[in-house]
């Protein structure tokens, strides 16, 4: 099914405009919990939440975006030496989702690859969005992500999205994948969440799955600190279910990467995989875990024979 | 930014005209260009318009374009609808015989202030060289052309005797 691609980054359908929820019920504090630690948390919930404005697909702002474009060409050419495959994979019109592994810490440079390649391939004027933690749109300073199309990872957005025609990216690892140890750098991790399937079946878009290498080589990735997040509460305050621990730069030891990190030089190589339709490879009714264990698996190969290009870390 | 680029091709300006009129030879002779489409139902002449990608550090940058000017076996110039902001030109004229052929190409995001500058700089070497290598890949081909061209021509006088004298 082929529906209309937004021609102005501003979604073509009433229903595109309306607002957004960024945060459900569910993600209600819950009273008392962690004690001092959790009141805390809370307050610190109660802040950023303040700080996020309802979403709104009409904040994307391709002139923005255009206008920077130097910018991000300089960053992904100089520092990061971005290299992406395969766009000629993605569809080019209708709704997409775009599905990738998330490397990087808080900061993941293969995201800004892949949003200058995608702009500069498809042209600004395609509406292009991408799903980020509530965090990441609260915190100070990155206000500005919603002028590229960022908006709030929820299925309600990604639907909203989807539905005006525009391509998704989402990253169904999260945070759970984007601090996983550097060690685990060529895994593909999703952590078994298996939504992105559900939200392509019911809006019948294709996937495409975009796959990177070199984004976990920013900083030394230690652990993910899962414990340490369910201990403090992190998950249910939050929806945060790691504390990471790295060594990055200027910090040395960073814990929980809060205030981001500067990330070493590493070579990204992004690469999109051909669509995959599921109704007309999985049949009319797939098998959510069938067509799961089919993308993560596409997706490591690739990932195996991108890691087996690279000769040396950071430099690629 | 400007960057332009020259070469002189032995071959009438007829025939290099035909490799840059012809949208479908472009990907041949262009270097990095990773596409060069038609957009619409007009192939070529005042009006058409085409999908092009350059490819340039670690972005494929251009967009859609509409040639705005095209006189025969001189001039065909295009300039950006969508995309970065571009106007091209080729500009072919005989010279003793050859053709002087100069590729020349402004491009820019205007809005874009110091960091654009710096890009446009930065990626000025890169286009350059790309010129340069797709007018030294339109000579080799042009004149390949040409002298298949001059053959052709002599197995045709071979071919046919000449008057008085028995095929």
């Amino acid at each position: 099914m082929t529906r209309a691609t937004a021609t102005n980054g501003h979604g073509p359908t009433e229903a595109a405009r309306r607002r957004l929820h960024t945060a459900g019920p569910e993600d209600a504090p819950e009273a008392g919990a962690g004690g001092v630690v959790g009141s805390l948390l809370g307050a610190v919930k109660g802040l950023l939440a303040g700080r996020i404005p309802p979403a709104d697909l009409d904040e994307r702002d391709p002139d923005y975006i255009r206008e920077s474009l130097p910018r991000l060409w300089l960053l992904c050419s100089l520092y990061f030496r971005g290299d992406v495959r395969g766009l000629g994979n993605v569809p080019e019109e209708g709704g997409v989702l775009l599905v990738g592994n998330h490397s990087g810490g808080n900061l993941t440079p293969d995201t800004v690859v892949f949003t200058l390649a995608f702009s500069t391939y498809f042209g600004v004027e395609r509406a292009f969005h991408q799903l980020a933690h509530n965090l990441v749109l609260s915190f100070p300073g990155l206000s500005y992500l919603r002028k590229y199309g960022t908006v709030a990872a929820s299925p309600d957005n990604a639907r909203t999205a989807l539905e005006a025609g525009s391509a998704v990216l989402v990253y169904p690892g999260g945070d759970y994948e984007v601090h996983r140890p550097s060690w685990h750098r060529h895994r593909v991790d999703f952590g078994g969440r298996k939504g992105f399937i559900r939200l392509a079946l019911e809006q019948d878009v294709p996937i495409v799955p975009v796959v990177a290498v070199g984004g976990q080589e920013t900083a030394l990735f230690l652990s993910r600190g899962e414990s340490l997040a369910q201990v403090l509460g992190l998950d249910r305050l939050l929806r945060l279910k790691v504390l990471p621990i790295s060594l990055a730069l200027p910090w040395g030891l960073n814990v929980g990467d809060m205030l981001g990190h500067i990330p070493l030089p590493a070579k990204i190589t992004v690469e999109a995989l051909p669509p995959i339709h599921l109704r007309e490879e999985f049949g009319p009714d797939p098998d959510v875990d069938e067509v799961y264990d089919h993308v993560v698996r596409l997706m490591q190969d690739t990932l195996d024979a991108l890691a087996a290009e690279r000769r040396l870390p950071v430099l690629g | 930014m400007r960057v332009a680029e020259s070469i002189t091709v032995t071959a009438p300006p007829e025939l290099v005209w035909d490799h840059v009129s012809d949208p479908k030879r472009y990907l041949h002779f262009m270097s990095g260009m990773t596409r060069w489409s038609v957009e619409g139902d007009q192939e070529t002449g005042l009006g058409a318009r085409y999908r092009m990608l350059l490819r340039v550090g670690s972005a494929e940058v251009g967009g859609l374009i509409e040639l705005v000017e095209f006189t025969p076996a001189r001039d065909l110039a295009w300039t950006s609808v969508t995309g970065i902001d571009q106007r091209g030109r080729w500009r072919i004229r005989e010279r003793g015989g050859a053709s002087h052929v100069e590729l020349r190409l402004q491009y820019g995001v205007a809005g874009s202030g110091i960091w654009g500058w710096v890009a446009e700089t930065l990626a000025s070497r890169t286009v350059r060289g790309h010129l340069r290598r797709s007018l030294q890949q339109l000579k080799r081909q042009v004149e390949h052309e040409q002298l298949r061209v001059q053959a052709a021509a002599r197995r045709s006088a071979r071919a046919t005797p000449p008057p008085g004298r028995p095929a």
